[in-house]
């Protein structure tokens, strides 16, 4: 027993304090980014950036990629990818304008006809990749031609529109203001408040529970200031969009999904066992896991929330056409891969996906208000993408 | 383009037959750290010309890290020290610089592309032709020459994925022969071999000797080194602890491992008393085809029986279908059209699948860690509760707590030697990663543990670990299968040895009437019928 410390030498000669700020520096790297990015447009702009308005578009313009990229993390996790969910975004986007628009159906019934959609889509593409070790890549590259192909005829090649003003609310609504009519939105502060609290006392239980069973915790007081800066963050952020119209309903939407799977892959036991699958597929089949069926789920995830995500973008142009979500793919996978996840499986996490999402859409933002070209604009994103990627790789290298 | 230089045309500075002519090679004073840590602390090693040398040390002792200094993997000036080559000094600063000297490494795992030709994977590289086109009928014909020098009897067509371990091995060696080798060092070159392909491969470093080509041998197996070595250096936690001569005095086993561990190991395998009881675990006329070619049979008709409490062996050789037999067994998780019955004291089991052999109280510890047994980027912890996650959630929630305290108590009781339990398991060594591996499979609460080959490729220190947890199971009344291809190690663990050959068992013996030769024999005779 005595060899543990001696075989251990790098661990016992390091303070603890370095060692924390090390560790929370790789685990927070794409966070810091993201603000360092922020805080660059926040001042190219001369404070554009930052404004409610603004504020609130950037969140509008990007949930459907950040609800994507909460499917395509599980299904990059599980080692697959999905080409296929600009399609499926697009076409059931067109599937919701027939039948609201041309069959004239309740938005509710037609809005869960197109999960079902979806979801049945996921579940084709999946059932060749989990059960017919046909490589996603293929598969959805198939799915991606046949989806667009389809949104094409469904919609006869034509924008259809406009859809009913109760299902324009789910991307163009802000919650309703119970306490304050006009001005600064109370009940939207209240929710930031409340979130960040809630937040915070879920960090605190984590914490007791892993110094109930001896586990390391980091020391009280880098927690405390860790988790107050991250509550500050949030109250201030809805304070801004409080102080033009309030929290959008899709945001109450996406922060939802993120918080349900940021929860399902880090403390449940399908998402742990998604790691494994991703990390080595044999390894988990020796293990009683069903990789096959695991896989295929994590396809037909994907496909419900691309149908999601198609519908909050259909309501937010307030038309379907046939070149919606055309790109999508590239973003959402983009997010992801940005987000530190391995193209090979196995490794990366929810939040990293998100603040993927959002490093591309405050760059598309800001660089659209400095009235940079869409031509730079790519070439910048695409240099971003590979610079993450590699400052990733060459950290874990070293 | 340098011409291959095989065996036949020694140097002729070189005297014949094994007597030195003073050192080829002098390691001084070699210091490699890491950040935090250091791996080498003023190591010397002298290796004299035309000998088989063996480096012999614990998984972690600096054995892997000392050659990287020497091939240049770890460049010129990362490390403090001399190496003095061939009578100069030499500051390698790439495995390039060092093999342009006749330092040739072959490692532990091969570097060998499977869907690439034989002859294609020797002049990898050294491609033969001129101007980038390959003169493919000069390729074929060396490779030709290279594989009779090494007695490998295949075409040089022959895909490397079509071949076995044991000839993949031989292909690596032709191919440091198409190279001027000077000074071949092999990574535990016999690691996944079995004793007829070892023993060849052996012999054939005796016949490299004869030719005037020095080699390293790096070796767990101890019985190889004091067959073939003209002198054993031994290295501990990253220090030389002794050089030894075995040419004058032959060399004792027993004293290399004390020089290994550092203490005395009184018995290699642990005292235990049998306390076997009923039979538990009853397999009945098992029969398999091949997985890829289905017309094949390839276990065929096997039955086994486990006692409470017994150790159960499985000799063999490699390909006579033992790991294939347990994978089937373990929720056909190999092989086609599976017939025959598993008992379960007295009942007949379903074990379709893995997680209803899992519920059924059966657990298969993989031959291939790595590949078959471990997440290697995930956390110790992650990897102990796999098998078992329902151990450690409620309602398919994990709790983080509960499965950090089974981890760590895991830890402690089989003593994992690891800074905490969310180290990720690609950076313990091979004995700690066979414990996390057992510990998984033992919180599964299994009654019957299929261990195959549990200690491949560790040290002896943490082999007598694993052998002293085995017997524990087996007091405790579990019943274990234990596969393996050392036979010392199933005559010293086992209470009853069956003999697989061709997937058949062609013989079924109780330890105290078995022996090695008996177990060949049995093999053999099997053969020829």
């Amino acid at each position: 027993m005595n060899t543990n410390v001696e075989a251990i030498p790098m661990v016992a000669e390091k303070t603890p304090f370095a060692s924390i700020i090390k560790k929370n520096l790789r685990e927070y790297g794409m966070l810091i980014s993201l603000a360092v990015i922020m805080i660059f447009f926040q001042y190219q702009t001369e404070g554009t950036l930052l404004q409610p308005l603004n504020l609130t578009n950037l969140v509008l313009q990007n949930s459907y990629i950040v609800i994507m990229a909460l499917g395509m993390l599980l299904v990059i996790v599980a080692g697959h990818i999905d080409l296929s969910v600009g399609s499926v975004a697009g076409f059931i986007g067109g599937l919701a304008a027939v039948l609201m628009v041309e069959y004239h159906w309740h938005y509710v019934p037609a809005a869960l006809i197109c999960l079902v959609a979806g979801a049945l889509i996921g579940a084709l593409q999946g059932y060749f990749v989990a059960f017919h070790k046909i490589p996603s890549f293929i598969v959805t590259l198939g799915g991606m031609l046949v989806f667009r192909g389809l949104t094409l005829a469904l919609l006869a090649g034509q924008s259809v529109g406009p859809f009913p003003p109760e299902f324009q609310l789910l991307s163009s609504g802000f919650i309703p203001e119970l306490i304050n009519g006009e001005g600064l939105r109370m009940t939207s502060v209240l929710i930031g408040c409340l979130v960040s609290a809630g937040l915070f006392y879920a960090a605190m239980r984590e914490r007791a529970n892993k110094v109930q069973y001896g586990a390391s915790a980091e020391p009280m007081v880098f927690f405390t200031i860790k988790n107050l800066v991250f509550a500050v963050a949030i109250i201030f952020f809805s304070y801004l969009l409080a102080s033009y119209k309030g929290l959008p309903n899709v945001m109450i939407v996406m922060f939802g999904l993120m918080l349900i799977y940021d929860f399902v892959t880090n403390r449940t036991t399908i998402g742990r066992r998604v790691y494994a699958l991703g990390g080595n597929e044999k390894a988990a089949r020796l293990s009683g896991i069903k990789t096959d069926r695991l896989s295929f789920y994590t396809f037909i995830n994907m496909g419900v929330l691309a149908a999601v995500a198609g519908l909050i973008f259909a309501a937010r142009l307030n038309t379907a056409t046939p070149k919606a979500g055309v790109g999508f793919e590239l973003d959402v996978i983009a997010a992801c891969f940005i987000g530190g996840a391995s193209a090979t499986g196995g490794v990366g996490k929810v939040m990293g996906a998100v603040i993927g999402a959002f490093v591309m859409g405050v760059m598309n933002n800001g660089m659209s208000i400095l009235g940079i070209g869409i031509d730079w604009q790519q070439v910048i994103k695409g240099i971003v993408l590979v610079a993450a990627v590699f400052v990733d790789v060459y950290n874990k290298n070293k | 383009m340098p011409v291959p230089r095989g065996i036949g045309a020694p140097d002729s500075t070189q005297m014949y037959g094994g007597e030195p002519v003073g050192p080829i090679l002098e390691m001084k004073g070699i210091t490699k750290r890491f950040p935090g840590v250091v791996a080498l602390s003023n190591v010397n090693l002298v290796v004299q010309a035309g000998e088989i040398h063996a480096i012999c040390g614990e998984n972690g002792a600096g054995k892997s890290t000392l050659m990287k200094v020497l091939s240049g993997v770890y460049p010129a000036g990362t490390y403090e020290g001399e190496i003095h080559y061939e009578g100069r000094v030499q500051k390698f600063d790439s495995i390039r610089d060092s093999e342009e000297q006749g330092i040739i490494i072959i490692h532990q795992e091969l570097a060998l592309v499977p869907l690439l030709s034989i002859a294609e994977n020797i002049y990898l590289g050294n491609e033969q032709g001129k101007f980038g086109i390959v003169d493919h009928e000069q390729t074929h014909r060396r490779t030709v020459e290279l594989l009779a020098k090494v007695g490998l009897n295949e075409s040089p067509e022959t895909l490397i994925t079509d071949l076995g371990v044991g000839k993949q091995q031989l292909v690596e060696i032709a191919k440091a022969l198409s190279k001027k080798v000077k000074l071949l060092i092999l990574d535990e070159p016999t690691a996944s071999l079995n004793e007829t392909d070892s023993a060849a491969l052996l012999d054939l470093l005796l016949g490299f000797k004869a030719h005037g080509i020095t080699c390293i041998l790096i070796s767990h197996k101890l019985n190889e080194i004091s067959r073939v070595a003209d002198s054993v250096t031994v290295l501990r936690d990253g220090a030389t602890v002794k050089t030894m001569d075995c040419r004058e005095t032959p060399i004792c086993e027993d004293t290399i491992i004390r020089y290994m561990v550092g203490r005395d190991m009184a018995d290699r395998y642990p005292q235990r008393q049998p306390n076997i009881g009923e039979i538990v675990f009853e397999v009945k006329d098992w029969t398999v085809f091949h997985e890829q070619h289905a017309d094949r049979k390839f276990i065929k008709g096997v039955s086994l029986n486990v006692r409470k409490g017994e150790i159960v062996g499985i000799a063999g050789l490699m390909g006579s279908g033992r790991t294939e037999f347990a994978m089937s067994v373990f929720g056909r998780s190999y092989g086609r059209n599976i017939s025959g019955k598993v008992h379960l004291r007295g009942e007949s089991i379903d074990v379709s699948t893995v997680s209803k052999a899992v519920a059924h109280g059966i657990a298969y510890v993989t031959e291939d860690r790595k590949g078959y047994g471990l997440v290697l980027e995930n956390e110790i912890e992650h990897n102990i509760s796999l098998a078992n996650l329902p151990g450690v959630s409620s309602h398919g929630v994990i709790d983080s707590g509960r499965e950090f305290a089974v981890a760590t108590d895991y830890k402690r009781k089989i003593n994992i030697r690891c800074s905490d339990v969310f180290q990720h398991v690609g950076n313990l060594s091979g004995g700690n990663q066979q414990k996390v591996v057992l510990s998984k499979w033992l919180f599964s609460g299994p009654e019957i543990l299929i261990l195959d080959e549990p200690t491949r490729g560790i040290d002896v220190g943490a082999k007598y670990e694993i052998y002293t947890l085995i017997a524990q199971l087996a007091s405790e009344g579990k019943c274990i299968i234990l596969i393996s291809s050392e036979m010392p190690e199933l005559l010293g663990m086992s209470d009853r040895i069956y003999v697989m050959n061709e997937g058949a068992f062609v013989a079924e013996m109780p330890v105290a009437e078995a022996s090695q030769e008996k177990i060949m024999r049995s093999i053999v005779n099997a053969g020829k019928n």
